[in-house]
């Protein structure tokens, strides 16, 4: 197990008026080189959750292993934590600060103290990874566009070359081209160098068609964590929250019920096409 | 706000020197105020007398009694000040306790003048201990410096606890209203003050946001001595300019766009009004007013 959750509670402003109880009694394991979704309503506790696991927000109650390592021991070097705990936060452009685009990148590998040499092949490296070409480096990160902006931001992270990596929505605010880039890279990275991926999102067809399993948050508590199949069979449920299963799942269900015989576990249209198209073949 | 284990932070630091220290305090204290939640004012929402009342008549009030504060020179003035302060706080329904915390901002700063004044002013001496001696003057000297700024704290305080900061600065702008005639933009002022206690807990959770995404990238703000700590300032404070004038710039179109143009001829959604509440208000003022006038003639007689 890469990283154990062990009944973690998160109580802020404790003892005043605004006490609010975060996070509520969450338990779960995530292994090695998984593809994980986080979904939610708004204001459910992914992005408390997700702070926790690079230890940035230390839990109230509970515990938190990484590789088998409590991470709140007297002892722990929670910096090395956020070294192999990479978290890309929301709208990753409002932390862009160095002069130039290539500056910023390797601020992350200098705080680690990466030698001069290593750093600056990581920081070239993570902005190929993100697509981003030669002539840009000297740039000024606050010349680019939005888009650029944000791949930059994440190669700031990837510089650091973390065992995980979580984005918390990283395709917010992006157009769709912009999207589907950013999605396929993230892709390219899990498939390439077997990183675990924690992907935070509100877009149910983007986590189906990258996603092995899925956490679902309610009001602060873990509510399911299964399969993303089988979490999204449960749309009824997930309605009730405020969320919903990817579009072609309704399509599915849909014809389903007006009497065409197909699988209802479908949560990608290029698996609803093969259904839909194994019905012509009967 | 200082809690004791950062004493013992500071004397294992290896540089001693008063300008070192207080820099580390100053820092730390900063730091404190970022990560922990706090909400500006320290606003007490309950429902009581004082808080019903119009934000004039209690800054016209937490005036007058500040300037009281000052104006005696005996113990026995005092019992009118005690007798107005405790008073206020039994109308305000804020529990004691937390009008005590304000104090602990203070703590040092009241330990530091209590004790100047306890050994350093000059007179008739009581105790000794070898060349050091505490005299009546400075019993007297240190027992008002005392009272003085501990009832100040809390008669402030008790202004934030019962009055929103919107509240405070609608009754500054109706205050100060005669003063556009001599052409002080008194509108302007007020909307920048709103404005601004507006995007406080905005930009304290931008910077919040922006610490811990640099945290995230292995940044470190607490190690180091000043020079070092001071550029590791660097990736908080651009980001966080860079945003604030953003947000500036994108407030600025959505006022215009909503037809603002300055506060000529502009009307309000909740006008300050005077009920009967708040003349007798001014009535209750008064007659403080008068005992404390009353209190200071009867000293020069003793």
């Amino acid at each position: 197990m890469q990283i154990i959750f062990d009944h973690i509670n998160y109580v802020y402003s404790g003892g005043t008026a605004y006490e609010r109880h975060a996070l509520k009694d969450v338990s779960f394991s995530i292994q090695k080189g998984e593809f994980i979704g986080l979904i939610g309503h708004t204001g459910s506790g992914k992005s408390t959750l997700v702070q926790h696991m690079n230890g940035l927000v230390k839990a109230t109650s509970g515990h938190i292993y990484y590789n088998g390592e409590d991470i709140y021991a007297p002892d722990y070097k929670l910096r090395n934590l956020r070294s192999k705990v990479g978290l890309v936060f929301q709208y990753p452009e409002h932390q862009l600060f160095e002069t130039t685009v290539f500056k910023d990148v390797i601020f992350g590998p200098n705080n680690l103290g990466i030698d001069k040499l290593e750093a600056e092949l990581r920081a070239y490296e993570a902005l190929k990874a993100v697509g981003i070409g030669d002539d840009l480096l000297d740039a000024s990160p606050f010349e680019l566009s939005g888009g650029q902006k944000r791949r930059v931001a994440i190669a700031g992270v990837l510089a650091m070359k973390p065992e995980v990596l979580i984005l918390d929505e990283p395709t917010a605010g992006l157009d769709p081209r912009g999207r589907d880039d950013i999605l396929e890279q993230i892709e390219k990275l899990h498939e390439d160098s077997k990183i675990t991926i924690i992907l935070v999102t509100h877009s149910m067809e983007d986590i189906a068609n990258y996603a092995d399993r899925l956490l679902v948050m309610n009001h602060g508590e873990l509510v399911m964590d299964q399969s993303t199949k089988e979490v999204f069979a449960r749309y009824k449920e997930l309605e009730e929250m405020q969320l919903a299963a990817p579009q072609v799942t309704y399509v599915m269900n849909a014809l389903n019920d007006n009497g065409f015989h197909v699988r209802t576990d479908v949560t990608t249209v290029s698996e609803a096409k093969e259904e839909i198209l194994k019905l012509f073949h009967r | 706000m200082l809690p004791w284990y950062l004493y013992a932070i500071i004397l294992q630091q290896p540089k001693i020197s008063v300008v070192d220290i207080t820099i580390r305090l100053v820092w730390k204290g900063l730091v404190l105020i970022m990560i922990r939640d706090i909400t500006i004012g320290q606003y007490y929402p309950t429902d009581s007398v004082l808080h019903r009342l119009d934000p004039r008549v209690k800054l016209t009030g937490t005036l007058l009694f500040i300037v009281s504060l000052f104006l005696f020179h005996s113990f026995f003035g005092y019992i009118a000040v005690t007798l107005f302060l405790f008073s206020m706080i039994k109308l305000s329904q804020v529990p004691f306790r937390f009008i005590v915390r304000g104090l602990k901002a203070i703590i040092i700063l009241l330990l530091f003048t209590v004790l100047f004044n306890l050994f350093l002013t000059p007179g008739e001496p009581i105790f000794e201990f070898g060349f050091i001696d505490i005299t009546r003057e400075g019993l007297k000297s240190a027992g008002f410096m005392a009272i003085r700024l501990i009832y100040l704290i809390i008669g402030s305080s008790l202004m934030t606890f019962t009055t929103t900061p919107n509240q405070l600065t609608d009754g500054l702008e109706k205050l100060m209203h005669p003063l556009h005639h001599i052409k002080v933009p008194v509108h302007e002022i007020a909307m920048m003050m709103s404005i601004a206690l507006r995007f406080i807990p905005i930009l304290l959770e931008e910077t919040d946001k922006i610490m811990k995404a640099q945290m995230a990238r292995g940044a470190d703000f607490e190690t180091g001595g000043i020079i070092k700590r001071a550029k590791s300032l660097i990736p908080l404070l651009v980001p966080l300019f860079v945003s604030a004038f953003r947000r500036a710039n994108d407030l600025a179109m959505a006022m215009e766009a909503r037809c603002y143009r300055g506060g000529e001829g502009r009307t309000k959604m909740k006008p300050l009004k005077y009920s009967s509440r708040d003349y007798i208000g001014y009535m209750v003022l008064l007659v403080y007013l008068a005992a404390v006038i009353a209190g200071r003639m009867l000293e020069n007689v003793f």
